[in-house]
């Protein structure tokens, strides 16, 4: 009997991880859908990248009270998940602060720092509801926020405010059972930990019988590890899936300039027969080739973005900063960064339930062009690249937008009327306007 | 101007068996645009100025296909790129300097992998290199005490990380350079970019160029300079729409430095 409650702790932990790992699997079936990019280059490089901005958080600092205050919540939930650690072990052995004996003073030291970044926590996720609810913050109230996006923040932050209500009940009850050696409490007249601030909260305690206590403590423990096993399924739900996917997405981000768009070599092939003056058009196409189908030129669909795009899309913490740089969305027009990557992901976990349903992809009949993401979205961009510096974790919309103009201008040779007569100029003469290529240098018989 | 300048052109240097240290791409816009024609003129005027041997390839150049690009025709965009390829393969050129930083990014990152590397530099940063190596000198006191606020274009600063080349120019006229709220890394855009310069914006309540030239007003500067001709237009319409136009000038950093010199 004395072995239930490890028992059923091993269970929790099993499912919780569990359907936690399946989910993962079905994100990156997900993304595997998107075409190959080469990334594979230059790791010192990317490591490094990595480090200093999805590690050391350097662009989220660029604006610095939400830097610094997210900075806080994420020291302190990398810090605290130490001691989740010890609460695992002490779950499945049935242990009280196994780490305690072995650590001395370092463990005092350890748990003290707990509770202080517990309360800076607090604080900041009170400051952090504020923003998002109270201080009408552009980024924070635009159309694509209104909804599931919203509510999505907010649980997060009352999510932490309990799971550290928690942690600081189970510490403050703890530390009177360990003073009052209760059994199972004591360790022959040693405190383990320190609480420099749970021990503020005894006082609401200190009343209760031991077994009252006993209990308290116990279900604030259990409620605490609950709770962050289902924390850590919410994520796959939850644009808060960045905690885990912004090292990834700044490990496989360009590192060419901003201003070098991809090129396209499906059509080079073409251009490139199309200028050699020994091709014959008329050839027999090379037989190795013929049942391969042509790739779409552009981007109709998420089956058409590369792999680390649609990363991008499950990476978007929705922070709006791209949205709030954005020179088309800031005067007035339908263009938000943002929300081309939300729509991005929203339609690949779309697709994503087709395929879990069918067991493979069945056509919908919706597209994430038109369906998602309309053309005057897409053709508002001046391609400035605002989004993709202002980005804290390296996505690039850019990318996706003109992956979809090429489809546009491609596949359906829709440009807009006045955009294809400037192509059609550079076509017959070599310039956006209707000028003669031979006066180009006209200008040399004013000096 | 005592004697008239003479461009040198690609073919008439090939014509002597010999190839220019630098190519002066001009761009669509520098060798039609009245406005812009200015900017490549003032440039000439620097080039011969500090003795540097230049050629332009004149009837022979053709649209870098930036605006094809950015607008998704990658078709057209290949076909220019690869007949300006040719054309300056065909002529030796190693080293390249532009007046527009679309076609200098263009030159620069699109060109290698289509076969067309070449050193390319926008004239920013070649107008500094010849004043440090003494090749030009800056006088700076036709524009001494003025205030001039410096706009980013997107092409040269966010897109190839150049912030700091006109900035220095700038300041080496002893004119107090201003900044705007949003400069550098932040710089917002002129509205002209992604091909947007070749259509009619997309319904909104401002336009981008006007959201710009506010802000660049804000700093009440003498001169707004830009390093980019689409720039020059877009914040020069600004200027207009502002009602600024006897009191504000919009000039390219090339400008400022031939009028320094009473070019």
């Amino acid at each position: 009997m004395e072995y239930i409650p490890q028992i059923i702790f091993a269970i929790l932990l099993i499912a919780g991880i569990g359907y936690f790992t399946s989910n993962i699997r079905k994100m990156i079936r997900n993304i595997k859908l998107g075409r190959d990019v080469d990334r594979s280059d230059n790791k010192k490089e990317r490591f490094a990248q990595m480090a200093r901005i999805a590690l050391g958080q350097s662009k989220m600092v660029r604006r610095p009270i939400a830097g610094i205050l997210h900075i806080v919540v994420y020291v302190g939930f990398v810090i605290i998940n130490i001691e989740v650690l010890e609460i695992i072990i002490d779950g499945l052995l049935g242990t009280h602060r196994i780490f305690g004996p072995h650590l001395g003073g370092v463990y005092d030291f350890l748990i003290g720092t707990f509770e202080i970044l517990a309360l800076l926590v607090l604080i900041t996720v009170v400051v952090f509801w504020i923003r998002r609810n109270v201080m009408n913050i552009k980024r924070f109230v635009m159309g694509e926020l209104k909804g599931w996006p919203k509510n999505d923040a907010n649980y997060i932050l009352y999510f932490e405010v309990v799971l550290m209500c928690l942690f600081l009940t189970m510490n403050a009850t703890d530390f009177i059972l360990q003073t009052r050696g209760v059994e199972g409490y004591a360790h022959a007249g040693e405190i383990f930990g320190s609480f420099p601030v749970s021990q503020f909260l005894v006082p609401l305690f200190d009343g209760m019988a031991d077994g009252s206590l006993v209990i308290v403590e116990r279900a604030a423990w259990w409620l605490h590890i609950v709770g962050i096993l289902i924390f850590l399924n919410y994520l796959y739900w939850s644009k808060h899936l960045h905690i885990l996917l912004a090292f990834p997405n700044v490990y496989f981000a360009k590192l060419t300039p901003n201003g070098q768009f991809t090129n396209m070599e499906a059509v080079m092939a073409e251009v490139k027969l199309m200028m050699d003056p020994d091709a014959d058009p008329f050839a027999t196409p090379d037989p190795s080739m013929a049942n391969e189908e042509p790739a779409t030129l552009g981007a109709k669909d998420i089956f058409d973005l590369n792999k680390v795009q649609l990363l991008n899309a499950y990476t978007c913490t929705e922070c709006g900063r791209c949205t709030s740089e954005c020179p088309a969305n800031i005067t007035g027009k339908k263009l938000s960064p943002r929300k081309i990557m939300m729509d991005t992901r929203d339609r690949l976990e779309d697709v994503g339930k087709v395929i879990n349903k069918e067991g493979e992809w069945k056509d919908d009949g919706k597209s994430l062009l038109n369906d998602y993401i309309t053309t005057e979205e897409l053709w508002a961009c001046t391609s400035c690249n605002a989004c993709v510096e202002a980005c804290p974790i390296g996505i690039d919309p850019l990318s996706i937008i003109m992956e979809m103009r090429r489809y546009l201008v491609l596949e359906n040779s829709a440009a807009p009327t006045d955009l294809n007569n400037a192509l059609t100029n550079i076509e017959n003469n070599g310039a956006p306007w209707p000028y003669n290529q031979q006066d180009r240098l006209n200008w040399a018989n004013e000096l | 101007m005592s004697e008239a300048i003479k461009v040198p052109t690609a073919a008439e240097y090939i014509a002597q068996d010999k190839v220019p240290e630098v190519l002066f791409w001009v761009g669509c816009s520098g060798s039609f645009d009245d406005r812009s024609k200015k900017i490549t003129k003032a440039f000439v005027k620097l080039l011969h100025k500090a003795g540097v041997d230049y050629a332009v390839l004149g009837a022979e150049e053709s649209c870098t296909g930036d605006p094809a690009k950015r607008a998704g025709n990658e078709f057209l965009f290949q076909m220019q790129a690869m007949m300006n390829i040719e054309v300056l393969n065909g002529y030796g050129i190693k080293r390249i300097v532009t007046t527009c930083p679309h076609c200098f990014n263009t030159l620069k990152n699109e060109y290698p992998e289509l076969g067309g590397n070449y050193e390319v530099v926008h004239h920013t940063s070649f107008l500094k290199d010849l004043i440090a190596s003494g090749k030009l000198t800056i006088e700076g006191g036709k524009f001494k005490g003025k205030r001039i606020t410096y706009h980013d274009p997107c092409y040269l600063g966010r897109a190839n990380d150049i912030y700091e080349a006109p900035r220095e120019l700038i300041e080496k006229l002893d004119a107090a350079l201003l900044e705007m709220k949003r400069n550098k890394r932040n710089g917002l855009c002129c509205g002209a970019g992604g091909a947007q310069m070749f259509k009619e914006p997309e319904p909104g309540n401002k336009d981008i160029n006007i959201e710009r030239t506010d802000e660049a007003l804000e700093t009440q500067p003498d001169i707004i300079a830009a390093a980019c001709p689409f720039c020059n237009t877009m914040m020069s319409d600004g200027i207009k729409a502002a009602e600024k136009e006897g009191t504000v000038e919009v000039l390219d950093i090339a400008e400022l430095i031939a009028s320094a010199q009473d070019l």
